[in-house]
């Protein structure tokens, strides 16, 4: 969907984004009186195929064991929307977008973007969608952010919350990861100062190391050992060299060079930067149930014990302040080794509280 | 006088008898609400805004299919997190005797609420006394089935400890009430020692 000059989106830095165009998917039906929507927010390197096949990788969807027919988020009774974030590289504006002023990609002429700027295009397409008050904002990680902000920006807007794996802010330790990440992609020669789309080239190598980084930070030390050990990779002893002896070396660099086939090291530079700005009791006086006062959603919060990028204290910081602002409030912590990646896998307690949830949370809707 | 609840729980007299205890309209948080058998009897008799916490997430995802709003969590650690007189009623049905530090929690329940209900099984019932005093074994009965090894209950109590706990964190016994082991209430005017000895469970209603 694309807006014209009249609607820009207007950003938390002060500059604004004229002929916003926003890619999205839906499934399902949006009933009679619309109110059946359910908006899933995708995580840092997703985008909006939550439930169908990727066109780039032609890989199911991120969340299809979420998200479809008789799925927890069942898209037989809800039509779900999901978009591709504004900084994002599947068919939202984002830096690799044309500039309308000069022609050309933005590269790092597009404005720094923040979660709410997301939440706010978001907005905009429900509202160019006729929906007024959604049924439900779900999503993990960045997407739990952007649930976060969704409700503390617009309560009225969403009946019931379901942020996943997720926090108030982002810490201290994650935004150093973000940053070796960034660093990698720059220190890049093919970066070339952000424009190498103008000059037909791609930060190949830096975009893949900084997944690499950040593909550690998404499973466990457990989860890991279970997974490689010290395996050797086709081969029966270690070979004095640094090709990659071991499986798990052998495992993240295709985890990185598969990364870069479908993601712009330029979006990656963007929406780390926007989890970084992430702050939401900065955002309302230092006090985070400030941003919950008189809420009547209903939140579920599901976090991991063994995730460690956003560990269960992040969870429960954001339990206490909705406590504190009188919010209903559920919580769950879902016991498993696979880290913060548990979110997008096949962990049964997590999809029978969200199914719980959903359903209670419908029966009050539309009781 | 209370009004009196129907539920189809007639065999768990104490939950029947928590609910009847509730004013109507209230906001209520029930500690170790299990699967929430007793939040939903209240929601649903009483009108009542209900929270709970529960340990085990399986508890917890019981009570969310049933629509309650529950948190995973520890009364022994958990309850610090919640504002001063967040509530009318804070509710601990038959965890007492499971929590680490039953004086802390009772402490921090009267801070969050305006009211405490508690009830706990009686360890002075006459059952109890004759297993240690007569066998010399630590008491099985339907009601405590556990093991003394294996059992989540390490702090038992008896009616009269209880009620000496509650002097000493300064708590208004606002109303008390013994149920017998058919479940059935015993008399208003009878004694403590009596209650004591024939009461299998209490419910008690304290205030700060």
């Amino acid at each position: 969907m694309r807006f014209g000059p009249d609607h820009p989106l207007v950003l938390d830095s002060g500059a604004k984004i004229d002929n916003l165009q926003i890619g999205y998917q839906t499934y399902g039906e949006l009933n009679a009186d619309r109110s059946n929507g359910v908006l899933v927010c995708h995580a840092l390197t997703g985008d909006q195929h939550v439930a169908s096949v990727n066109p780039v990788t032609g890989k199911p969807g991120w969340w299809e064991t979420m998200v479809g027919p008789g799925k927890p988020i069942d898209t037989n009774r809800f039509f779900v929307i999901c978009t591709n974030v504004v900084g994002g590289c599947m068919g939202t504006t984002g830096a690799a977008s044309t500039n309308p002023a000069t022609g050309q990609p933005y590269g790092l002429d597009l404005p720094l973007i923040t979660i709410p700027d997301m939440v706010r295009a978001q907005a905009m397409l429900v509202d160019a969608l006729g929906i007024d008050q959604l049924f439900c904002v779900a999503g993990g990680s960045m997407g739990g952010m952007q649930v976060l902000q969704w409700a503390a920006a617009y309560p009225e807007r969403v009946f019931a919350a379901l942020p996943i794996a997720t926090g108030p802010r982002h810490s201290s330790q994650n935004i150093a990861f973000h940053e070796v990440g960034r660093q990698a992609i720059m220190a890049d020669p093919d970066w070339h100062g952000g424009r190498y789309l103008s000059v037909g080239a791609s930060p190949r190598k830096g975009l893949a190391v900084a997944r690499m980084a950040a593909h550690i930070t998404y499973m466990s030390d457990e989860g890991l050992h279970k997974k490689f050990g010290r395996n050797l990779q086709d081969r029966d002893k270690i070979a004095f060299g640094f090709d990659a002896d071991f499986q798990v070396e052998s495992y993240l660099r295709h985890q990185g060079l598969s990364f870069v086939e479908r993601f712009d090291a330029n979006s990656y530079l963007y929406v780390t930067r926007a989890m970084d700005y992430f702050d939401l009791a900065a955002d309302h006086g230092g006090r985070l149930a400030n941003a919950f006062l008189g809420t009547k959603t209903r939140f579920c919060i599901i976090s991991f014990t063994s995730d460690w990028l956003f560990p269960t204290t992040e969870s429960k910081a954001v339990v206490r302040a909705l406590n504190a602002a009188g919010a209903s409030v559920s919580f769950v912590e879902v016991e498993t080794d696979r880290g913060h990646d548990a979110f997008l896998l096949d962990e049964p307690v997590m999809f029978a509280s969200v199914r719980g949830f959903l359903s209670s949370a419908a029966a009050a809707r539309w009781q | 006088m209370t009004e009196p609840v129907t539920g189809s729980l007639s065999n768990r007299v104490d939950l029947l008898l928590i609910a009847e205890l509730v004013e109507r309209g209230a906001r209520v948080l029930d500690v170790g609400c299990g699967d929430g058998e007793l939040l939903k009897l209240i929601e649903d008799t009483r009108d009542v805004d209900g929270r709970g916490i529960e340990l085990s997430y399986q508890g917890v995802n019981e009570c969310l299919a049933r629509g309650l709003s529950v948190i995973q969590g520890d009364a022994d650690t958990d309850l610090v997190d919640y504002p001063d007189d967040s509530f009318d009623y804070v509710i601990l049905s038959q965890t007492i005797q499971a929590t680490r530090n039953p004086k802390a929690v009772l402490g921090e329940m009267l801070r969050i609420g305006r009211r405490a209900i508690i009830s706990f099984p009686n360890f002075g019932h006459w059952t109890v006394r004759t297993s240690l005093g007569f066998k010399g074994r630590m008491p099985v009965t339907e009601n405590l089935p556990y093991s003394w090894y294996d059992t989540p209950n390490i702090h038992f109590c008896t009616i009269r400890d209880f009620v000496a706990l509650c002097h000493e964190v300064d708590a208004k016994i606002e109303k008390a009430v013994a149920l017998n082991a058919g479940g059935q209430r015993m008399t208003l005017n009878a004694p403590w020692w009596f209650w004591n000895l024939f009461g299998q469970q209490a419910v008690f209603v304290l205030r700060r």
